[in-house]
């Protein structure tokens, strides 16, 4: 059997007592290694289950485990927000420091790793995500991909087994998410680290391995991207949308073009169409 | 507009005086301001502008740099100077018309409180154009840190010091990004007298603090996803040291204290 790496069982979570639960029964398991993305519209408990799983929150029944860690239990608490790095939505509110190399730190410093180490982790992580050169700048110079990949470095100088990214691209050009995007795509592949791509961008999750689709606090689709995105009239039922090349692809099959099920980006769109001539 | 405000007015060049230690700077700045202090006679001001002089040449500052620090001063500096010249009591009459009375000793201390300013806040201006704000509130933190003993919260204090310096800027882009949205909107700004104009500011700040509270939130949450659990067990990245140079500008200021206090 395979590692889980964060594993939640039958967990509810409620802001307050009496509020509706954000999350309801939800049970799911993310293997070692693996790049998942979690989809869902607005106030379907996505954010929340990032939260959870690296227990900033706690879950109000159920259990999750980083690890094989109890989130409940408070001796775990930072190994666990160590071994699940969480990234936020909004690139000017998740970093420190005034100077990109003392944001890297940050984790470093709170975890207390000596400071003759800290130099040579903080370049390793800069040059991971490609921002070795900034080093020396001010986070507010910066643009928002920038940023977020300064905010990615700054998780990854923690050494995280797995990288839990919160709509990390909502608020980023074209430009900056594909940066981002390509980053975090990279660190799964060369590195290894277990990825939650939480996002509503379908493009984004047509990339990954697994998708997982929520709604109403609830996991309600799990499976490969070309499993869930096949089921396009139940994604529209959840206020979704498939991947445009997807819809495309249905398209071109109604009209008997033998286009592949799997051709979900541009690219392989534009191969499997080459193809059909 | 706002983005052209600049806010730690550090001075990027390399020399001694840069180099030196955050915390050995801090201390020596006070004790340059003791000194301004203790020197009572015109007389005292030469070791004091000798030393202004010598710490801005290892220092590669620029006088420039030093006296546009004295002008936003200058009104102060009018108001301190009349002050204690036609209100000081004195004997030796110089000036006299009418009911107004200029002495020697006013005259005295008017040019003494005068340069006491400007030596005060070239010496701050020194400080803070030499040294980087992160190394500043470093400095600061563990200056303080024998105090955290007894309860003085100097983690804390260093913490939302540095966390101030990294939002400045960001608040001031987006009080820039409102007050553009509200002119779009036909808010007014710039005319009608202090009164209207600070009424004006209302629709900037409601929106500038409700959004500062909520970033404050995310990064409350940010910091504690990256481990942060206040100031205890914590390393820091940058060592501070001190050296021969720290010891060398110590014996320098000490010089000068000896100095003001001979010539009295």
């Amino acid at each position: 059997m395979e590692e889980l790496i964060l594993q939640a069982e039958n967990v509810s979570y409620a802001y307050e007592e009496e509020a509706a639960p954000a999350l309801r029964d939800v049970s799911l398991g993310i293997r070692a290694g693996e790049m998942t993305a979690v989809l869902g519209h607005n106030g379907s408990g996505k954010s929340t289950l990032a939260k959870l799983l690296n227990g900033l929150y706690a879950p109000t029944a159920g259990k999750v485990t980083v690890c094989g860690m109890d989130t409940a239990l408070d001796e775990y608490t930072w190994q666990i927000r160590q071994a699940a790095g969480l990234v936020f939505q909004n690139p000017d509110n998740q970093l420190v420091a005034s100077i990109v190399r003392d944001d890297v730190a940050f984790g470093l410093e709170n975890t207390g790793v000596p400071s003759e180490k800290m130099p040579a982790i903080i370049e390793k992580a800069l040059r991971a995500v490609g921002m070795l050169e900034f080093i020396d700048r001010a986070p507010h110079t910066l643009s928002g991909g920038q940023k977020q990949r300064i905010a990615i470095a700054g998780i990854l100088a923690m050494r995280p087994r797995a990288l839990i990214l919160d709509e990390a691209t909502a608020m980023l050009d074209p430009k900056g998410r594909q940066e981002v995007f390509s980053v975090v795509e990279r660190l799964n592949r060369e590195k290894g680290i277990t990825v939650v791509w939480i996002t509503h961008f379908m493009e984004e999750a047509a990339r990954c391995r697994r998708v997982i689709v929520m709604d109403q606090g609830k996991c309600v689709m799990d499976g490969t991207p070309r499993e869930v995105f096949s089921q396009a009239e139940k994604l529209r039922s959840l206020r979704l949308d498939v991947p445009p090349m997807v819809a495309l692809g249905d398209l071109l099959r109604a009209r008997g073009l033998n286009i592949s099920r799997d051709a979900m980006d541009v690219e392989s769109m534009a191969g499997e169409v080459l193809k059909c001539q | 507009m706002l983005k052209d405000i600049t806010l730690g007015q550090y001075y990027p060049v390399e020399s001694f005086v840069h180099s030196l230690d955050p915390r050995a700077k801090i201390v020596l700045t006070i004790v340059f301001m003791v000194a301004v202090f203790l020197g009572s006679s015109l007389f005292a001001a030469i070791p004091i502008v000798l030393f202004i002089l010598l710490t801005a040449r290892l220092a590669n500052l620029p006088i420039k740099m030093l006296l546009k620090g004295i002008k936003p001063l200058r009104i102060i500096l009018i108001f301190t100077f009349v002050l204690n010249l036609f209100f000081t009591a004195g004997d030796t009459i110089l000036v006299e018309w009418w009911k107004i009375r200029i002495t020697r000793e006013g005259l005295m201390s008017a040019v003494r409180f005068s340069l006491r300013l400007v030596f005060l806040v070239t010496g701050a201006s020194v400080l803070t154009l030499t040294t980087q704000p992160v190394a500043l509130t470093d400095g600061l933190e563990r200056l303080l840190s024998p105090l955290a003993k007894i309860g003085f919260p100097a983690h804390e204090l260093a913490m939302m010091m540095s966390i101030a310096l990294r939002f400045i800027p960001t608040l001031l882009e987006e009080a820039d990004k409102i007050m553009k949205a509200q002119m779009a909107r036909g808010a007014d700004f710039e005319s009608g007298n202090l009164i209207q104009r600070a009424k004006a500011m209302v629709p900037l700040l409601v929106p500038l603090f409700v959004s500062a509270f909520r970033r404050a939130g995310d990064l409350a949450m940010a910091m504690e996803a990256r481990c942060y659990h206040g100031g205890r067990g914590r390393t820091r990245l940058r060592i501070l040291k001190l050296g021969k140079n720290d010891l060398l500008a110590a014996l320098g200021t000490c010089a000068l204290v000896a100095a003001v206090i001979l010539i009295g």
